[in-house]
């Protein structure tokens, strides 16, 4: 278990959540991932917007985006937490470490690809010029 | 005997859309569709991008299937996480009325 993984987590606060308050929420929601070993690597206050739906009879929610480094048990706790605020509407985690490296890995796929490709049309041109070669000197 | 084919393809053209039980005329003119992710080479397609994954959610809130967009078999897949993700934090609806 001491591989590194990277989550993405985005929760939703209550609209009517004063603004110092939402960072002071935010930021306890950092402490609780540092304190458990994990790392902040990225945090994005993404403001507030129109919820696609009500949740709990809100129209409007502050969106939060946190993308944290680390084991998975300070996601467990933090998700805990989470759960039990009533300030937090809605929140969500994505593993994305393995998202990515599967991206890589279709990227690598393609350049590959395209290198075969081009090294093919090479050969077939090889050979139509080596062809005509051996029907002469078989005449 | 062709041209008696063209005449009833003409005449029945807009039913036999509906009507599988008709004979089938000579194919209708379909444009090939091309995957639009294939060409740009998107290898990730993020929930969070809720202007362009509504452009594959039509009204209703539904996911456009890909006979429709045209899109290829895996970034159609990779589409449909990212439209049930955005759902799941409120950024597309589930539902539409």
């Amino acid at each position: 278990m001491a591989e590194k993984r990277t989550y993405e987590v985005i929760f939703i606060i209550d609209p009517d959540v004063a603004e110092n308050e939402v960072m002071q929420l935010s930021e306890g929601v950092q402490k609780i991932i540092t304190s458990q070993g994990g790392s902040i690597t990225k945090t994005e206050m993404m403001g507030k917007r129109q919820l696609a739906y009500e949740i709990n009879h809100k129209r409007n929610g502050t969106y939060v985006l946190l993308e944290v480094e680390g084991s998975g048990a300070e996601i467990a706790e933090v998700e805990r937490r989470m759960r039990v605020n009533d300030q937090i509407l809605r929140y969500m985690t994505i593993r994305v470490d393995e998202m990515r490296r599967r991206a890589d890995k279709l990227k690598d796929r393609r350049a590959r690809k395209a290198a075969k490709k081009t090294a093919g049309r090479k050969a077939s041109k090889a050979q139509a010029q080596t062809e005509p070669e051996e029907e002469e000197s078989a005449a | 005997m062709s041209s008696n084919y063209e005449d009833r393809d003409r005449d029945f053209g807009f039913e036999r859309e509906y009507d599988r039980t008709m004979p089938r005329g000579p194919r209708r003119m379909m444009r090939r569709k091309i995957c639009r992710f294939c060409i740009e080479k998107v290898d990730l397609i993020d929930y969070k991008d809720v202007k362009f994954l509504q452009s594959y959610v039509p009204e209703r809130g539904k996911i456009l299937p890909r006979r429709i967009s045209g899109v290829c078999a895996a970034h159609q897949r990779m589409l449909a996480e990212a439209i049930k993700r955005a759902r799941n934090i409120a950024l597309l609806p589930y539902a539409a009325d």
